[in-house]
Protein backbone atom coordinates (compact mmCIF):
# COMPACT_ATOMS: atom_id res chain seq x y z
CA UNK A 1 0.00 0.00 0.00
CA UNK A 2 2.77 2.36 0.93
CA UNK A 3 4.66 1.45 -2.62
CA UNK A 4 1.38 2.31 -4.13
CA UNK A 5 1.50 6.16 -2.75
CA UNK A 6 4.81 6.74 -3.66
CA UNK A 7 4.58 5.40 -6.83
CA UNK A 8 1.13 7.89 -7.25
CA UNK A 9 3.03 10.55 -5.86
CA UNK A 10 6.15 10.96 -7.67
CA UNK A 11 4.08 10.04 -10.98
CA UNK A 12 1.96 13.50 -10.22
CA UNK A 13 5.04 15.28 -9.70
CA UNK A 14 6.09 14.47 -13.00
CA UNK A 15 2.55 14.80 -14.42
CA UNK A 16 1.87 18.21 -12.93
CA UNK A 17 4.43 19.96 -14.53
CA UNK A 18 3.65 19.16 -17.78
CA UNK A 19 2.40 22.02 -19.90
CA UNK A 20 -0.21 19.83 -21.35
CA UNK A 21 -1.66 19.27 -17.97
CA UNK A 22 -1.77 23.48 -17.43
CA UNK A 23 -3.43 24.10 -20.91
CA UNK A 24 -6.15 21.83 -19.91
CA UNK A 25 -6.71 23.62 -16.50
CA UNK A 26 -6.56 27.03 -18.53
CA UNK A 27 -9.12 25.63 -21.07
CA UNK A 28 -11.53 24.92 -18.41
CA UNK A 29 -11.31 27.97 -16.69
CA UNK A 30 -11.43 30.10 -19.84
CA UNK A 31 -14.88 27.79 -21.03
CA UNK A 32 -16.76 28.38 -17.75
CA UNK A 33 -15.87 31.69 -17.36
CA UNK A 34 -16.72 32.52 -20.94
CA UNK A 35 -19.98 30.66 -20.23
CA UNK A 36 -21.13 32.05 -17.32
CA UNK A 37 -19.96 35.77 -19.08
CA UNK A 38 -22.04 35.29 -21.65
CA UNK A 39 -25.45 33.75 -20.26
CA UNK A 40 -26.99 33.84 -16.32
CA UNK A 41 -29.31 31.54 -17.05
CA UNK A 42 -27.43 28.07 -14.94
CA UNK A 43 -29.37 25.42 -17.14
CA UNK A 44 -27.91 26.91 -19.94
CA UNK A 45 -24.27 26.83 -18.24
CA UNK A 46 -24.57 24.03 -16.67
CA UNK A 47 -25.72 22.06 -19.98
CA UNK A 48 -23.16 23.96 -22.61
CA UNK A 49 -20.82 22.76 -20.01
CA UNK A 50 -21.70 19.30 -20.02
CA UNK A 51 -21.77 19.09 -23.39
CA UNK A 52 -17.48 20.58 -23.57
CA UNK A 53 -16.76 18.39 -20.53
CA UNK A 54 -18.39 14.84 -22.38
CA UNK A 55 -16.37 15.80 -25.59
CA UNK A 56 -13.02 17.26 -24.11
CA UNK A 57 -12.39 14.96 -20.80
CA UNK A 58 -13.07 11.79 -22.49
CA UNK A 59 -10.48 12.79 -25.74
CA UNK A 60 -7.36 13.79 -23.57
CA UNK A 61 -8.10 11.28 -21.21
CA UNK A 62 -7.72 8.79 -23.60
CA UNK A 63 -5.07 10.14 -25.92
CA UNK A 64 -2.90 11.36 -22.68
CA UNK A 65 -3.63 7.82 -21.19
CA UNK A 66 -2.32 5.74 -24.58
CA UNK A 67 0.27 8.10 -25.09
CA UNK A 68 1.92 8.38 -21.55
CA UNK A 69 2.07 4.48 -21.38
CA UNK A 70 3.73 4.16 -24.66
CA UNK A 71 6.50 6.98 -23.95
CA UNK A 72 7.00 5.96 -20.28
CA UNK A 73 7.87 2.61 -21.32
CA UNK A 74 11.36 2.35 -20.35
CA UNK A 75 10.69 3.62 -16.76
CA UNK A 76 7.89 1.21 -16.35
CA UNK A 77 10.77 -1.48 -17.43
CA UNK A 78 13.09 0.26 -14.70
CA UNK A 79 10.70 0.74 -11.97
CA UNK A 80 9.43 -3.09 -12.71
CA UNK A 81 12.90 -4.17 -11.86
CA UNK A 82 13.08 -2.74 -8.56
CA UNK A 83 11.33 -5.11 -5.94
CA UNK A 84 7.55 -3.99 -6.60
CA UNK A 85 4.36 -5.95 -7.89
CA UNK A 86 3.23 -5.48 -11.26
CA UNK A 87 -0.25 -5.00 -9.79
CA UNK A 88 0.60 -2.41 -7.56
CA UNK A 89 2.41 -0.48 -10.19
CA UNK A 90 -0.36 -0.98 -12.63
CA UNK A 91 -2.89 0.95 -10.18
CA UNK A 92 -0.48 3.31 -8.81
CA UNK A 93 0.68 5.01 -12.92
CA UNK A 94 -3.15 4.63 -13.12
CA UNK A 95 -4.27 6.38 -10.44
CA UNK A 96 -1.39 8.91 -10.90
CA UNK A 97 -3.04 9.78 -14.05
CA UNK A 98 -6.38 10.23 -13.06
CA UNK A 99 -5.68 12.12 -9.80
CA UNK A 100 -3.78 15.32 -12.16
CA UNK A 101 -6.41 15.24 -14.66
CA UNK A 102 -9.72 15.26 -12.51
CA UNK A 103 -8.20 17.51 -9.95
CA UNK A 104 -7.04 19.57 -13.55
CA UNK A 105 -10.96 19.73 -14.69
CA UNK A 106 -12.47 20.71 -11.09
CA UNK A 107 -9.82 23.62 -10.57
CA UNK A 108 -10.69 24.96 -13.87
CA UNK A 109 -14.29 24.82 -13.78
CA UNK A 110 -14.15 25.62 -9.82
CA UNK A 111 -12.97 28.98 -9.93
CA UNK A 112 -14.58 30.21 -12.47
CA UNK A 113 -17.95 29.20 -11.24
CA UNK A 114 -16.59 30.97 -7.43
CA UNK A 115 -15.48 34.43 -8.82
CA UNK A 116 -18.49 34.97 -10.84
CA UNK A 117 -20.97 32.72 -8.84
CA UNK A 118 -23.08 35.35 -6.78
CA UNK A 119 -24.08 36.43 -10.45
CA UNK A 120 -26.13 33.58 -11.07
CA UNK A 121 -27.59 31.44 -8.72
CA UNK A 122 -26.35 27.98 -9.09
CA UNK A 123 -27.60 24.73 -7.22
CA UNK A 124 -24.46 22.90 -5.42
CA UNK A 125 -26.24 19.64 -6.08
CA UNK A 126 -26.01 20.16 -10.02
CA UNK A 127 -22.16 21.34 -9.75
CA UNK A 128 -22.26 18.44 -7.52
CA UNK A 129 -23.11 15.97 -10.34
CA UNK A 130 -20.77 17.80 -13.17
CA UNK A 131 -17.99 17.22 -11.40
CA UNK A 132 -19.27 13.75 -10.63
CA UNK A 133 -19.92 13.15 -14.89
CA UNK A 134 -16.42 14.86 -15.12
CA UNK A 135 -14.32 12.72 -12.83
CA UNK A 136 -16.08 9.72 -14.29
CA UNK A 137 -15.38 10.50 -17.63
CA UNK A 138 -11.66 10.67 -16.88
CA UNK A 139 -11.64 7.52 -14.61
CA UNK A 140 -13.29 5.88 -17.73
CA UNK A 141 -11.46 6.44 -20.35
CA UNK A 142 -7.72 6.56 -18.47
CA UNK A 143 -8.92 3.11 -17.52
CA UNK A 144 -9.66 2.17 -21.18
CA UNK A 145 -7.04 3.85 -22.46
CA UNK A 146 -4.29 1.79 -20.43
CA UNK A 147 -5.95 -1.55 -21.60
CA UNK A 148 -5.48 -0.52 -24.99
CA UNK A 149 -1.75 0.59 -24.18
CA UNK A 150 -1.23 -2.80 -22.28
CA UNK A 151 -2.63 -4.66 -25.24
CA UNK A 152 -0.99 -3.39 -27.94
CA UNK A 153 2.75 -3.12 -28.73
CA UNK A 154 2.16 -1.39 -31.75
CA UNK A 155 2.20 2.54 -30.89
CA UNK A 156 0.29 3.82 -33.86
CA UNK A 157 -2.85 0.82 -33.76
CA UNK A 158 -3.16 1.85 -29.98
CA UNK A 159 -3.37 5.72 -30.61
CA UNK A 160 -6.12 5.06 -33.49
CA UNK A 161 -7.87 2.37 -31.18
CA UNK A 162 -7.86 4.70 -28.46
CA UNK A 163 -9.25 7.82 -31.23
CA UNK A 164 -11.75 5.38 -32.81
CA UNK A 165 -12.90 4.36 -29.17
CA UNK A 166 -13.38 7.95 -28.60
CA UNK A 167 -15.47 8.88 -31.37
CA UNK A 168 -17.29 5.62 -31.13
CA UNK A 169 -18.88 6.69 -27.62
CA UNK A 170 -19.07 10.43 -27.94
CA UNK A 171 -19.90 10.33 -31.98
CA UNK A 172 -20.98 7.69 -33.59
CA UNK A 173 -22.67 5.48 -30.93
CA UNK A 174 -25.40 8.39 -30.98
CA UNK A 175 -25.84 8.44 -34.48
CA UNK A 176 -26.39 4.81 -34.42
CA UNK A 177 -28.93 5.09 -31.50
CA UNK A 178 -30.56 7.90 -33.65
CA UNK A 179 -30.29 5.68 -37.10
CA UNK A 180 -32.03 2.67 -35.42
CA UNK A 181 -34.80 5.14 -33.84
CA UNK A 182 -35.64 5.85 -37.45
CA UNK A 183 -36.09 2.58 -38.92
CA UNK A 184 -37.90 0.91 -35.52
CA UNK A 185 -39.66 4.03 -35.45
CA UNK A 186 -43.27 2.22 -35.10
CA UNK A 187 -41.84 -0.37 -32.41
CA UNK A 188 -42.00 0.95 -29.03
CA UNK A 189 -38.16 1.22 -28.46
CA UNK A 190 -37.64 3.15 -25.02
CA UNK A 191 -37.01 0.41 -22.88
CA UNK A 192 -34.10 -0.85 -25.39
CA UNK A 193 -32.97 2.73 -25.24
CA UNK A 194 -32.36 2.70 -21.78
CA UNK A 195 -30.77 -0.41 -21.69
CA UNK A 196 -28.69 0.52 -24.91
CA UNK A 197 -27.31 4.22 -23.09
CA UNK A 198 -26.05 2.19 -20.17
CA UNK A 199 -23.46 0.77 -22.52
CA UNK A 200 -22.01 4.22 -23.04
CA UNK A 201 -20.39 5.52 -20.61
CA UNK A 202 -20.43 8.68 -22.05
CA UNK A 203 -24.63 8.90 -22.36
CA UNK A 204 -24.84 7.58 -19.18
CA UNK A 205 -22.81 10.65 -17.32
CA UNK A 206 -24.77 13.10 -20.05
CA UNK A 207 -28.11 11.42 -18.85
CA UNK A 208 -27.44 11.75 -15.44
CA UNK A 209 -26.66 15.60 -15.59
CA UNK A 210 -29.30 16.25 -18.05
CA UNK A 211 -32.23 14.48 -15.55
CA UNK A 212 -30.81 16.59 -12.47
CA UNK A 213 -31.25 20.29 -14.44
CA UNK A 214 -34.92 18.86 -15.13
CA UNK A 215 -34.93 19.59 -18.84
CA UNK A 216 -35.37 16.33 -19.24
CA UNK A 217 -38.89 16.88 -21.83
CA UNK A 218 -36.65 18.20 -23.55
CA UNK A 219 -35.47 15.23 -24.75
CA UNK A 220 -38.75 14.00 -26.18
CA UNK A 221 -40.22 11.19 -25.64
CA UNK A 222 -37.61 9.22 -24.43
CA UNK A 223 -37.27 11.61 -22.31
CA UNK A 224 -39.92 11.40 -20.13
CA UNK A 225 -39.26 7.25 -20.33
CA UNK A 226 -35.74 8.40 -18.84
CA UNK A 227 -36.35 10.44 -16.33
CA UNK A 228 -38.99 8.19 -15.16
CA UNK A 229 -36.43 5.15 -14.72
CA UNK A 230 -33.52 7.68 -14.10
CA UNK A 231 -34.50 10.22 -12.02
CA UNK A 232 -35.88 7.55 -9.02
CA UNK A 233 -33.41 7.56 -6.84
CA UNK A 234 -33.07 3.67 -7.92
CA UNK A 235 -32.15 4.88 -11.07
CA UNK A 236 -29.37 7.05 -10.31
CA UNK A 237 -28.16 4.21 -8.21
CA UNK A 238 -28.03 1.97 -11.27
CA UNK A 239 -26.01 4.61 -13.15
CA UNK A 240 -23.54 5.14 -11.11
CA UNK A 241 -22.76 1.01 -10.61
CA UNK A 242 -22.75 1.13 -14.51
CA UNK A 243 -20.04 4.32 -14.60
CA UNK A 244 -17.91 2.18 -11.85
CA UNK A 245 -18.11 -0.97 -13.85
CA UNK A 246 -17.39 1.20 -16.60
CA UNK A 247 -14.37 2.02 -14.70
CA UNK A 248 -13.33 -0.92 -13.12
CA UNK A 249 -13.93 -3.91 -15.45
CA UNK A 250 -11.19 -2.71 -17.74
CA UNK A 251 -9.05 -1.36 -15.37
CA UNK A 252 -8.79 -5.14 -13.98
CA UNK A 253 -8.85 -6.54 -17.55
CA UNK A 254 -5.68 -4.24 -17.95
CA UNK A 255 -4.39 -5.63 -14.60
CA UNK A 256 -4.31 -8.88 -15.48
CA UNK A 257 -2.86 -8.22 -18.83
CA UNK A 258 -0.07 -5.79 -17.73
CA UNK A 259 0.61 -8.68 -15.05
CA UNK A 260 1.38 -11.67 -17.57
CA UNK A 261 2.84 -8.92 -20.42
CA UNK A 262 6.56 -9.43 -21.42
CA UNK A 263 8.58 -5.98 -21.16
CA UNK B 1 23.64 -18.46 -7.20
CA UNK B 2 21.52 -18.34 -10.25
CA UNK B 3 20.65 -21.62 -11.79
CA UNK B 4 18.44 -21.47 -15.09
CA UNK B 5 16.96 -25.05 -16.70
CA UNK B 6 15.98 -25.50 -20.07
CA UNK B 7 14.65 -21.93 -20.52
CA UNK B 8 12.39 -21.48 -23.42
CA UNK B 9 10.56 -18.27 -24.71
CA UNK B 10 8.64 -17.56 -27.66
CA UNK B 11 7.42 -14.34 -29.19
CA UNK B 12 4.77 -15.33 -31.45
CA UNK B 13 6.69 -17.38 -33.90
CA UNK B 14 9.61 -15.89 -33.12
CA UNK B 15 11.76 -18.40 -30.55
CA UNK B 16 14.01 -16.11 -28.64
CA UNK B 17 15.22 -18.56 -26.21
CA UNK B 18 15.60 -22.30 -26.54
CA UNK B 19 16.21 -24.89 -23.89
CA UNK B 20 18.67 -22.71 -22.42
CA UNK B 21 20.49 -24.39 -19.35
CA UNK B 22 23.37 -22.32 -17.29
CA UNK B 23 24.71 -21.87 -14.04
CA UNK B 24 25.78 -18.47 -12.51
CA UNK B 25 27.94 -18.91 -9.78
CA UNK B 26 28.03 -16.88 -6.68
CA UNK B 27 30.79 -14.38 -6.97
CA UNK B 28 31.47 -14.43 -11.04
CA UNK B 29 31.32 -11.74 -13.69
CA UNK B 30 29.57 -13.62 -16.55
CA UNK B 31 29.51 -12.10 -20.22
CA UNK B 32 26.91 -12.74 -22.29
CA UNK B 33 28.11 -12.28 -25.94
CA UNK B 34 26.13 -12.70 -29.49
CA UNK B 35 25.26 -11.20 -32.45
CA UNK B 36 22.13 -8.66 -32.46
CA UNK B 37 18.86 -10.37 -31.42
CA UNK B 38 20.50 -13.78 -30.26
CA UNK B 39 18.65 -13.22 -26.90
CA UNK B 40 20.96 -11.83 -24.62
CA UNK B 41 18.33 -9.20 -23.28
CA UNK B 42 15.24 -11.61 -23.07
CA UNK B 43 17.64 -14.10 -21.09
CA UNK B 44 18.34 -10.56 -18.41
CA UNK B 45 15.19 -9.61 -18.94
CA UNK B 46 14.08 -13.31 -17.88
CA UNK B 47 16.08 -13.15 -14.59
CA UNK B 48 14.62 -9.95 -13.54
CA UNK B 49 11.23 -11.31 -14.00
CA UNK B 50 10.27 -9.01 -17.04
CA UNK B 51 9.76 -11.33 -19.41
CA UNK B 52 7.55 -14.53 -18.52
CA UNK B 53 9.31 -17.79 -19.94
CA UNK B 54 7.57 -20.47 -22.02
CA UNK B 55 8.72 -23.10 -20.38
CA UNK B 56 11.72 -23.75 -18.27
CA UNK B 57 12.80 -22.86 -14.63
CA UNK B 58 15.32 -19.93 -13.20
CA UNK B 59 16.38 -20.72 -9.21
CA UNK B 60 17.84 -17.75 -7.82
CA UNK B 61 19.69 -18.64 -4.09
CA UNK B 62 17.48 -21.37 -4.28
CA UNK B 63 13.88 -19.82 -4.99
CA UNK B 64 12.37 -20.21 -7.84
CA UNK B 65 10.94 -17.44 -10.15
CA UNK B 66 7.71 -17.29 -10.78
CA UNK B 67 5.86 -13.82 -10.61
CA UNK B 68 7.09 -13.40 -6.65
CA UNK B 69 9.53 -9.73 -6.50
CA UNK B 70 11.00 -9.32 -3.34
CA UNK B 71 13.93 -11.33 -4.51
CA UNK B 72 14.70 -8.35 -6.78
CA UNK B 73 15.91 -6.52 -3.78
CA UNK B 74 19.12 -8.59 -4.37
CA UNK B 75 19.36 -7.14 -8.04
CA UNK B 76 20.83 -3.40 -9.62
CA UNK B 77 19.87 -3.61 -12.99
CA UNK B 78 21.11 -1.57 -15.66
CA UNK B 79 19.12 -1.62 -18.50
CA UNK B 80 20.09 -0.71 -22.31
CA UNK B 81 18.08 2.48 -22.35
CA UNK B 82 17.54 4.60 -19.57
CA UNK B 83 14.48 6.35 -19.68
CA UNK B 84 12.50 8.58 -16.33
CA UNK B 85 9.67 10.74 -15.92
CA UNK B 86 10.60 14.01 -17.92
CA UNK B 87 9.42 16.20 -16.18
CA UNK B 88 11.14 15.29 -12.69
CA UNK B 89 14.79 15.76 -11.57
CA UNK B 90 17.89 13.37 -10.99
CA UNK B 91 17.21 13.98 -7.77
CA UNK B 92 14.08 13.31 -7.24
CA UNK B 93 14.43 10.29 -9.42
CA UNK B 94 17.26 8.88 -6.89
CA UNK B 95 15.00 9.59 -4.15
CA UNK B 96 12.08 7.73 -5.74
CA UNK B 97 13.88 4.69 -6.15
CA UNK B 98 15.40 5.00 -2.61
CA UNK B 99 11.81 5.04 -1.81
CA UNK B 100 11.12 2.12 -3.50
CA UNK B 101 13.44 -0.12 -2.04
CA UNK B 102 13.15 1.11 1.70
CA UNK B 103 14.41 -2.24 3.18
CA UNK B 104 18.67 -1.16 1.87
CA UNK B 105 19.43 1.50 4.40
CA UNK B 106 22.84 1.98 3.14
CA UNK B 107 23.50 3.27 0.01
CA UNK B 108 26.32 3.19 -2.22
CA UNK B 109 27.15 6.54 -3.31
CA UNK B 110 30.84 5.89 -4.80
CA UNK B 111 29.27 5.71 -8.17
CA UNK B 112 27.45 9.33 -7.97
CA UNK B 113 30.65 10.81 -6.77
CA UNK B 114 33.22 9.95 -8.97
CA UNK B 115 31.01 10.57 -12.02
CA UNK B 116 30.21 14.17 -10.36
CA UNK B 117 26.70 13.50 -10.89
CA UNK B 118 25.45 16.20 -8.04
CA UNK B 119 26.23 18.67 -10.48
CA UNK B 120 22.98 17.49 -12.60
CA UNK B 121 20.91 16.61 -9.59
CA UNK B 122 18.40 19.41 -9.87
CA UNK B 123 18.03 19.17 -13.78
CA UNK B 124 15.06 18.01 -15.90
CA UNK B 125 15.65 14.58 -17.04
CA UNK B 126 14.38 15.76 -20.45
CA UNK B 127 17.09 18.32 -20.60
CA UNK B 128 19.58 15.81 -20.18
CA UNK B 129 21.78 13.73 -22.67
CA UNK B 130 22.18 10.41 -23.53
CA UNK B 131 25.65 9.60 -22.01
CA UNK B 132 23.57 11.60 -18.83
CA UNK B 133 21.05 9.32 -18.57
CA UNK B 134 23.19 6.65 -18.83
CA UNK B 135 25.26 7.73 -16.21
CA UNK B 136 21.98 8.54 -13.66
CA UNK B 137 21.29 5.07 -14.76
CA UNK B 138 24.71 3.36 -13.93
CA UNK B 139 24.62 5.12 -10.44
CA UNK B 140 20.92 3.59 -9.52
CA UNK B 141 21.95 0.29 -10.24
CA UNK B 142 24.60 0.27 -7.58
CA UNK B 143 23.44 2.77 -5.94
CA UNK B 144 21.49 -0.55 -3.81
CA UNK B 145 24.95 -2.39 -3.01
CA UNK B 146 23.17 -5.34 -4.24
CA UNK B 147 24.47 -8.63 -4.21
CA UNK B 148 23.87 -9.48 -8.07
CA UNK B 149 24.37 -6.62 -10.63
CA UNK B 150 22.90 -7.33 -14.29
CA UNK B 151 24.52 -4.60 -16.71
CA UNK B 152 23.02 -4.60 -20.61
CA UNK B 153 25.44 -2.61 -22.07
CA UNK B 154 26.63 -0.57 -19.53
CA UNK B 155 29.45 1.07 -21.21
CA UNK B 156 27.66 2.01 -24.45
CA UNK B 157 27.28 5.96 -24.49
CA UNK B 158 29.10 6.57 -22.09
CA UNK B 159 32.35 8.96 -22.60
CA UNK B 160 35.72 7.22 -22.05
CA UNK B 161 36.51 8.63 -18.73
CA UNK B 162 33.05 7.93 -17.29
CA UNK B 163 33.29 4.40 -19.00
CA UNK B 164 36.94 3.58 -17.54
CA UNK B 165 35.77 4.43 -13.73
CA UNK B 166 31.88 2.71 -14.66
CA UNK B 167 34.40 -0.59 -15.28
CA UNK B 168 36.85 0.08 -11.93
CA UNK B 169 33.37 0.17 -10.30
CA UNK B 170 32.51 -3.65 -12.01
CA UNK B 171 36.16 -4.69 -11.02
CA UNK B 172 36.21 -3.72 -7.26
CA UNK B 173 32.43 -4.66 -6.89
CA UNK B 174 33.50 -8.19 -8.26
CA UNK B 175 36.53 -7.79 -5.50
CA UNK B 176 33.36 -8.05 -2.96
CA UNK B 177 32.49 -11.11 -4.13
CA UNK B 178 29.53 -9.51 -6.07
CA UNK B 179 27.71 -11.49 -8.99
CA UNK B 180 28.25 -9.76 -12.21
CA UNK B 181 26.37 -10.45 -15.36
CA UNK B 182 26.62 -8.21 -18.34
CA UNK B 183 26.55 -7.74 -21.80
CA UNK B 184 28.42 -5.95 -24.77
CA UNK B 185 29.92 -5.56 -27.95
CA UNK B 186 32.80 -4.01 -27.09
CA UNK B 187 35.84 -6.81 -26.64
CA UNK B 188 38.33 -5.18 -25.04
CA UNK B 189 35.98 -5.06 -22.26
CA UNK B 190 35.40 -9.03 -22.40
CA UNK B 191 39.59 -9.25 -21.88
CA UNK B 192 39.51 -6.62 -19.31
CA UNK B 193 36.53 -8.12 -17.10
CA UNK B 194 34.94 -11.04 -18.15
CA UNK B 195 35.84 -14.94 -16.59
CA UNK B 196 32.86 -16.78 -17.52
CA UNK B 197 31.62 -16.39 -20.97
CA UNK B 198 28.47 -17.31 -22.56
CA UNK B 199 27.80 -17.38 -26.30
CA UNK B 200 24.16 -16.79 -27.30
CA UNK B 201 23.52 -17.50 -31.41
CA UNK B 202 19.79 -17.86 -32.23
CA UNK B 203 18.42 -17.82 -28.66
CA UNK B 204 20.86 -20.90 -27.57
CA UNK B 205 24.07 -20.91 -25.45
CA UNK B 206 27.13 -22.52 -28.05
CA UNK B 207 29.76 -21.62 -25.42
CA UNK B 208 30.28 -21.88 -21.82
CA UNK B 209 33.39 -21.57 -20.30
CA UNK B 210 36.27 -19.19 -19.08
CA UNK B 211 37.49 -16.86 -21.88
CA UNK B 212 40.97 -18.99 -21.75
CA UNK B 213 39.01 -21.78 -22.76
CA UNK B 214 37.20 -20.07 -25.79
CA UNK B 215 40.29 -19.22 -26.95
CA UNK B 216 41.84 -22.81 -26.86
CA UNK B 217 38.21 -23.82 -28.12
CA UNK B 218 38.58 -21.84 -31.28
CA UNK B 219 42.35 -22.06 -31.76
CA UNK B 220 42.62 -18.22 -32.41
CA UNK B 221 45.30 -16.15 -30.90
CA UNK B 222 43.12 -13.32 -29.32
CA UNK B 223 39.30 -13.52 -28.09
CA UNK B 224 38.34 -10.85 -30.78
CA UNK B 225 39.08 -13.45 -32.92
CA UNK B 226 37.67 -16.59 -31.43
CA UNK B 227 34.42 -14.62 -30.45
CA UNK B 228 34.11 -13.63 -34.55
CA UNK B 229 34.98 -17.13 -35.19
CA UNK B 230 32.30 -18.39 -33.67
CA UNK B 231 29.70 -15.76 -34.45
CA UNK B 232 30.69 -16.21 -38.22
CA UNK B 233 29.42 -20.18 -37.74
CA UNK B 234 32.51 -21.57 -36.48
Amino acid sequence: MNILFKIIRYQIHDISRSKWLLFYTLFFFLITYGLISFSNDQSKVILSLLNVALIIIPLVSIIFGTVYLYNNKDYIVLILSQPIKRKILYLGLYLGLVIPLAFSFVIGTLIPLIILGKNIPVQIMLILFLFAAGLFQTSIFVSISFLIATWNENKILGLGLSIFTWLLFSVLYDGLLLLMINIFQNYPLEKALIGFSVFNPVDLARILVILKLDVAALMGYTGAVFQKFFNTNFGIVVSFLFLIGWTVIPLMIGKRKFSKKDF
Amino acid sequence: MITIDNLCKRFGSLEALKNVSAEIKKGSITYLVGPNASGKTTLIKSILGLVKPTSGTIILDGEILNGNFRYREKIGYMPQIASFPENLTVEEIVNMIKNFRESTKTYDEELIDKLILQKEFKKRLKNLSGGTRQKVNACIAFLFNPDILILDEPTAGLDPVSSSILKDKILSEHKNGKTIIFTSHILSELEELAEQVFFLLEGQIRFNGTKDKLINFTEKQNLERAIASIMIGG
